[in-house]
């Protein structure tokens, strides 16, 4: 298990030089400059290229690459172009928030989606089944935001439960949650139920019943535990979502966060900035899946010898 | 071949799930090509006198902050909604299609490359992919739909080369083979032929999450430029509006909801018929 651990490790350094390079990259293809926001009205070329000289942005891309990656080694991120302050600074600021929404949203969702998925399997071709097989529906085709203006006008507006809008308290982190969360319920239920009903049509399920089991203990302790290995799959694409993906609602409930951060920074040209939150992102996702593969390899020992 | 195909879209939409879904997608098309001639009121007609309206008998979906009527506009931005996203996921398709094909068949070092990066671009939100694309494209239609295209490439190279890579070790394909076909013949005449079903039923699927991509990129004011109406424009300009007249974020957003969830519908319907639902899973 250490073994696999490592391998896995030390296959993430060429993965992060690939995100390096394609983030480092990929915001010079946006058109326009982060100088043309810094330059007052009536100013010289001259000028110009004063500040182009002191951000380093009149030198080649490629040594550009190198400095930025040197930096990056002792963990200097830069400074923002627009806001004048470290991108670490920028990026520390906004990540609690964005990991408050996103670790609730995720906890909320996966409990759920699992209650909703056991549920429907275990009630499977019932009205029970019917009916939460069309609620997972209908949660993957609701637009996010739409469903967050709603709750707003129903929770804060109408009956004026919660705040409409900020990050102050547990308070205003309600109704952000529930709309951030509803499509990973939909999602994890789905994935739930399928494998749940697919391990219990495997032998030694029939073995549990033949032996007299009560079946819900066969459900919760031995089918569960089988069915586990696909969610915690999906779960673990899910990290990248959990920090970035909640920009919508970040829009609609008017709350700070990575997502916002990013935007903006890609609005204003803000080279720096846009890299620092990309990497972060990136660096999310395959942290994310990086966990997912050890905590299923550490679920389901098969998968320890194929995978290493 | 083709006829099998067509007696599966019989078989389809002769179900119930099917036929309802269908019989609502296809009023939803016609709505949208006859959109000037069905609507009640040019969409672009504003009257300052009846701002705000609640649905009543003369607008039934009642009227915005220009007083125009809300069911013309969702009936205009139904057209704009649908082409975008069909488009998008059209184009999607066919990238996908050359992509996964080419890595699937010949395998070798550009596999691996193209590989990585569909694995890396899999678990980024779509959302971000797509704002950061219209980032360097540029608002306005053209930059969504290739924003889309982009955004779901990842899902239809992978389903794609999954399948010819299955295909590929058939008895009939290796025969096919050994009697000297080149590599163009294979290819196009027995690979991606039988490829193909899973394909389009995933595109099918993957339309309704352009939908609501489309509509968020449109609420966030990237899409479809005013007056020119879109599901997500129209609930963009609604927002400051959301506490005098939640109908017209309302409707368009359950709009958005229905087409997707019959989408959806259909697409199971069609999968039943098909029966690729082994070839989902190996995917």
């Amino acid at each position: 298990m250490i073994g696999f651990t490592l391998r896995r490790l030390v296959l993430l350094l060429p993965v992060f030089l690939v995100v390096s390079l394609v983030v480092f990259f990929i915001i010079h293809l946006v058109p326009g400059d982060p100088i043309d926001n810094l330059l007052r009205a009536g100013s010289t070329p001259e000028q110009r290229l004063q500040i182009a000289a002191k951000y380093g942005l009149d030198r080649s891309l490629i040594e550009q690459y190198v400095t930025w990656m040197g930096r990056l080694l002792t963990g200097d991120l830069g400074t923002s172009i627009i806001q004048g302050r470290p991108v670490s600074a920028l990026i520390a600021r906004n990540l609690p928030y964005s990991l408050e929404l996103g670790v609730a949203a995720l906890l909320f969702s996966t409990l759920t989606g699992i209650a909703a998925g056991v549920i429907a399997a275990s009630y499977q071709g019932t009205r029970v089944d019917d009916t939460i097989t069309g609620f997972i529906l209908l949660g993957s085709t609701v637009p996010s935001f739409w469903l967050g203006l709603m709750l707003i006008l129903v929770f804060a507006v109408w009956l004026g439960w919660v705040p409409v809008s900020g990050a102050r308290g547990w308070s205003s982190l309600i109704l952000p949650v529930i709309a951030a969360g509803l499509g990973g319920i939909a999602l994890v239920a789905r994935v739930t139920r399928i494998a749940m009903i697919e391990t219990s049509r495997q032998d030694f399920v029939m073995l549990l019943h033949a032996k007299g089991l009560p079946p819900f203990i066969i459900q919760l302790r031995h089918v569960l535990r089988h069915a586990m290995v696909p969610v915690v799959t999906i779960l673990s694409l899910r990290i990248g979502w959990v920090l970035g993906g909640a920009v919508t609602i970040e829009y609609v409930f008017a709350r700070p966060g990575l997502g916002s951060l990013l935007i903006r920074a890609l609005n204003q040209r803000d080279y720096p900035l846009v890299q620092g939150c990309l990497l972060m992102l990136a660096m999310a996702v395959i942290i994310g899946a990086l966990i997912g593969d050890i905590v299923q390899a550490a679920m389901d020992p098969r998968q320890r010898e194929a995978r290493a | 071949m083709i006829k099998h195909r067509a007696l599966a879209l019989l078989k389809a939409v002769s179900t119930f799930k099917g036929g309802i879904s269908g019989a609502f997608l296809l009023l939803l098309v016609i709505g949208a090509l006859f959109a000037p001639w069905l609507s009640p009121y040019p969409y672009d007609q504003q009257d300052l006198g009846i701002m705000n309206q609640a649905p009543s008998l003369t607008h039934l979906f009642g009227t915005d902050e220009f007083g125009r009527d809300v069911l013309s506009r969702m009936i205009t931005g139904a057209r704009t909604s649908l082409s975008v996203s069909v488009t998008a996921i059209g184009i999607s398709v066919l990238l996908g299609l050359v992509l996964g094909a080419t890595c699937g068949y010949f395998g070798g070092t550009f596999d691996r490359i193209v590989m990585t990066v569909i694995d890396l671009t899999w678990s980024f939100p779509e959302i971000l992919i797509a704002l950061m694309l219209v980032a360097i494209i540029g608002p306005g239609l053209e930059g969504v739909v290739i924003a889309i295209a982009i955004a779901y490439l990842a899902q239809f190279t992978r389903l794609t080369r999954t399948q010819i890579m299955s295909l590929k070790s058939e008895t009939y394909v290796e025969a096919t083979i050994s009697l000297g076909a080149g590599h163009a013949h294979v290819l196009f005449s027995h690979l991606l032929p039988n490829a193909l079903a899973p394909v389009l039923v995933a595109a099918m699927l993957a339309t309704g999450d352009a939908i609501i991509l489309e509509a968020t990129l449109g609420f966030f004011g990237l899409g479809a430029q005013p007056p020119t109406p879109s599901w997500g424009a129209m609930m963009s300009s609604g927002t400051a509006q959301l506490f005098i007249a939640p109908w017209v974020i309302l409707l368009p957003g359950l709009a958005v909801a229905l087409t997707v969830v019959f989408l959806n519908l259909f697409g199971d319907a069609v999968i039943a018929a098909l029966d690729v639902r082994a070839k989902f899973r190996e995917a």
